[in-house]
């Protein structure tokens, strides 16, 4: 009888083990992404095979960011760092040295071409490179062998989901060019808060025009705002778009001054909640592309 | 000449909106920056702004970038801290100041951490900065009429308030209005710098309250006097600092807070009443 109780302890025990041991062997590398579309792409392509913690959440800005402490934990038990680059995220320098995070840091946009803008007599890079959804497959690119790096053992698994997602964007690059070659040449120009579309228009053929500069930091001089004023009169730009990430007053303004409607709200710096129009990168897309149609075409 | 000081007026209604959105800040905060200076009172100011940061935040919480929702939080709070500040005054040994002091600092932290709690989101930054070139009807209509609310207040209750400010004993003695006149100006401080955050955010718009009437107080002598010298000071810092925005390239709220500070410089330098320059002339002897 008792022999009885401790074989079946035994095997009991052991199934644990194993059970633990394969739960072990399954669990999710660590990752850190410092904002809301390069956590998405990350999550897109790393699977179930790795846990992703993003820094600044949907409809945060990622110009600007508080670190708590509860980040730099998070950071240092991450295996490895994923950054944008381009000077976008100015705290994340002091916020790796202060976590001691000791493993790799992977800049996405790794490859790019830098798209610069002349601002004040000084040459700034826009740091929003993936607006184009070209730049967003170099993007995946990097995460792809970032991963692979790290974990070789998920190496058909990264590559798989990479595909799949690069497929993806090549098929929104399609729907995206299908739908501005649509709007009429005279329209393709309109009004964001930021300065945020570089990339995108450039690679779409449209113009954008913001009273903020690339980075939401500065606060807009009476200069600006008539200048935009100005323009929007004279080239009869029609619509003005808001952005999830910042303060749609001074747009409100312009666009009431100006009799330019309000198209409304483009996702620039970052995602919606995932119930939201723009959860993951590929929807960010086909959301902002169809708020442009619905207010452009017409 | 003329063209340059009204063209951007006059083309821009963006730039209209403005400068009544300031005219009608200046025509209330700096009377009661006056009191405050000659009470004594002036970096009270700077407290009470800091007091309304959690009740704003909350506004914004509760029903995002809503005018209303913003002024009514930052009010309530502003309220609390002045009575819970009072009532600490009266029934403890502290005085005043060191209540003040204890309440407005744990009300900011408060905002501090409502605002980081709220997460990344950047929007409450860009409210507590403030945005003169953004100025909505509700808005305008929230300063005009804490303008007039503050004007007709000082009018019911100069007499007892010129009186506090150079003898509270005396009128504490003769009348039993000394509190409630106390509090309604307690009051009428909280008011304008609610009105004036929209604008100028919470941190500047204590710029528009003081620098006007410190630099009063260079010019004129009788509180009448400095009143209306604060006001034309404010007048000509909103005209001057958003013309200076205009072609200049600024951001507004800094550029018009700073011709005040220039303003304050100058007189400081050669106002009629102990400015410096005058002071370093040799005096006549008195003669008989």
């Amino acid at each position: 009888m008792s022999r009885r109780i401790f074989l079946v302890a035994a095997a009991v025990f052991a199934a644990m083990l194993g059970a633990s041991g394969g739960v072990r062997a399954a669990e999710p590398m660590k990752v850190a992404a410092s904002f809301s579309i390069l956590g998405d792409m990350l999550k897109q392509v790393g699977g179930d095979r790795v846990q992703v913690f993003t820094f600044v959440g949907p409809n945060g800005d990622a110009h600007i960011y508080e670190p708590t402490p509860a980040d730099a934990k998070e950071l240092s038990e991450s295996k490895i760092l994923f950054i944008n680059g381009l000077g976008l995220e100015g705290w994340m320098t002091r916020l790796e040295k202060s976590s001691g995070f000791k493993g790799t840091v992977v800049t996405a946009s790794k490859g790019i071409i830098p798209h610069k803008m002349v601002e004040d007599e000084k040459t700034i890079t826009d740091p929003h490179a993936w607006q184009s959804l070209a730049n967003g497959k170099i993007y995946v690119a990097n995460i792809r062998d970032a991963l692979i790096a790290a974990d070789p053992d998920g190496k058909a698994s990264y590559e798989a989901n990479a595909q799949k997602f690069l497929d993806g964007i090549a098929e929104m690059e399609t729907t995206v060019k299908e739908a501005i070659a649509k709007l009429p040449p005279e329209r393709r120009k309109i009004i964001t808060t930021h300065d945020a579309f570089g990339y995108f228009g450039a690679a779409y053929g449209m113009e954008f025009i913001a009273p903020e500069s690339v980075s939401t930091e500065s606060e807009a001089s009476a200069k600006d705002v008539a200048k935009i004023i100005t323009q929007i009169k004279k080239e009869k730009i029609p619509a003005v778009f808001l952005e999830n990430v910042t303060d749609s007053r001074l747009l409100d303004q312009i666009s009431k001054e100006t009799g330019a409607k309000i198209g409304g709200t483009l996702f620039s710096d970052a995602l919606s909640p995932p119930d939201g129009p723009a959860g993951t990168y590929l929807d960010m897309f086909r959301n902002n592309i169809a708020t442009l149609s619905e207010a452009l075409s017409s | 000449m003329i063209h340059a000081l009204v063209d951007p007026f006059v083309d821009f209604a963006f730039m209209r909106r403005a400068l009544v959105g300031c005219f009608a800040l200046s025509l209330g905060a700096p009377p009661v920056g006056v009191f405050l200076v000659l009470r004594r009172l002036s970096l009270m100011g700077d407290a009470m702004s800091h007091a309304i940061l959690p009740g704003a935040a909350i506004g914004f919480l509760v029903a995002g970038l809503s005018v209303p929702a913003m002024s009514l939080g930052g009010f309530i709070a502003g309220i609390a801290v002045v009575l819970l500040a009072g009532f600490v005054t009266r029934s403890t040994i502290l005085r005043e100041d060191a209540s003040l002091a204890a309440f407005y600092l744990v009300s900011l932290a408060l905002g501090v951490l409502i605002v980081s709690v709220k997460g990344s989101s950047i929007d409450l930054l860009h409210v507590l900065f403030g945005t003169v070139l953004a100025l909505d009807d509700t808005a305008l209509f929230l300063i005009a009429a804490i303008a007039t609310l503050t004007m007709l207040t000082l009018a019911v209750i100069y007499r007892p308030l010129v009186l506090e400010c150079f003898d509270p004993s005396f009128l504490d003695s003769v009348s039993r209005l000394s509190s409630p006149t106390h509090f309604l100006f307690l009051v009428l401080v909280v008011l304008n710098l609610v009105g004036g955050f929209q604008a100028l955010g919470t941190l500047m718009v204590v710029g528009i309250m003081l620098l006007p009437a410190i630099t009063a107080r260079f010019w004129a002598q009788d509180i009448s006097n400095m009143i209306i010298v604060a006001v034309a000071a404010a007048f000509a810092a909103s005209f001057v600092g958003l013309l200076l925005s205009y072609y200049l390239n600024l951001p507004t709220g800094p550029a018009i807070i700073l011709t005040s500070g220039a303003g304050y410089i100058v007189s400081m330098l050669i106002g009629v009443q102990g400015g410096l320059l005058w002071q370093l002339m040799p005096r006549k002897h008195l003669e008989a």
